[in-house]
């Protein structure tokens, strides 16, 4: 594949693997302490496979990919969710070699109701869509102003910042921490926090 | 018959499960165990549990037993491989995953059809033990 391709997949993996202890000690304060791990499972067979799809420059092939890797490697939830995401995001992404404003618009968009659906979740419930709806809003919001792909990068993320902030001040109502209702207040939701340093990795490589 | 998937996050917790139900099962009884990850950890696959499915499905459909939750969003991630027909003849039962496994057989060796077997799966909830 394109070594843009690769390498853009390898930097959001490794930010990954390099926070599963941040990521696990999340979750262990509101779940069963495994989303670090889970996670840098998944991405270290991600890695694992990128290696056997160097002359793919189909971005929507690779993606799927990563969405097929993630779902039978990360083990927990976010397997299927982030799993979904990958899958979902990866049509309008299919034939491309390059992606514009509107492109990752659409793959946003699809991502979030591939979670949406599997999850059986919206915002506001203290899971990753609190972190990927706003950064999806905060996207579209500098597409229709005709910002470039980081500027509106640049929005996604600080969008998501803010919803792992937001995470916080909630209780949880889906998934482990659900269980621990009123107790689940006061800590950052780990799903939020790994989607929003994914997208953090991915605009600090573009920008490079 | 109606076959029968166990999914569990333990590779144990899902072949131990299908010992104990072999023991009421009649001899035809598909039940396939899917459980754990590839590499022996703890977590559910959904490739896995697709080719459980369709391993368990000998033309009645499948009855799909589960622990906890991500167990059934692997599932549900595993329906979207399966193809349309077989997909139409595939349910979660909401049900505990070991007792909802036995009453789930003993309702297919009757040879009853997938809603009667979720039916009586899902009526272990309800079990007294004591």
């Amino acid at each position: 594949m394109s070594g843009d391709l690769y390498e853009v997949i390898s930097a959001v993996g490794e930010t990954i693997i390099g926070n599963r202890q941040m990521l696990t000690d999340l979750d262990a304060a509101i779940g069963d302490g495994d989303h670090g791990i889970n996670m840098a499972r998944g991405f270290e067979a991600v890695k694992a496979k990128l290696q056997t799809l160097e002359t793919e420059s189909d971005i929507g092939k690779v993606l799927k990919t990563v969405g097929m890797t993630l779902i039978s490697s990360v083990g927990g939830a976010a397997g299927p969710l982030y799993g979904t995401a990958f899958l979902r995001a990866a049509a309008p992404s299919q034939g491309k070699t390059e992606l514009d404003v509107e492109t990752i618009g659409l793959m946003l968009e699809a991502a979030i109701a591939g979670i949406k659906e599997r999850g059986k979740a919206t915002t506001g419930e203290k899971t990753m869509l609190d972190a990927l709806v706003p950064a999806y809003e905060a996207f579209q919001d500098g597409a229709k102003t005709g910002k470039s792909v980081i500027e509106c990068l640049e929005l996604a993320c600080e969008a998501a910042k803010q919803g792992v902030e937001f995470t916080k001040t909630i209780i949880a109502t889906k998934g482990r921490a659900s269980y621990l209702g009123e107790r689940s207040r006061g800590h950052q939701d780990p799903g939020a926090t790994s989607s929003y340093i994914m997208l953090k990795a991915l605009l600090e490589h573009l920008r490079r | 018959m109606v076959g029968v998937v166990i999914v569990s996050h333990s590779q144990k917790v899902a072949e131990g499960i299908r010992e104990m139900a072999m023991q009421m099962s009649a001899p035809e009884q598909k039940i396939i165990a899917a459980g754990g990850m590839a590499d022996g950890g703890i977590g559910t696959d959904a490739f896995q549990v697709s080719e459980a499915i369709i391993s368990a499905n000998t033309g009645d459909g499948v009855a799909v037993m589960v622990d906890l939750g991500s167990a059934v969003l692997s599932t549900e991630t595993a329906f979207e491989f399966l193809d349309e027909e077989l997909r139409a003849k595939v349910q979660i039962a909401d049900a505990p995953i070991l007792e909802g496994a036995i009453s789930a057989v003993v309702e297919a060796s009757l040879g009853s059809a997938l809603a009667a077997v979720i039916a009586t799966a899902e009526g272990a909830r309800t079990l007294n033990k004591m």
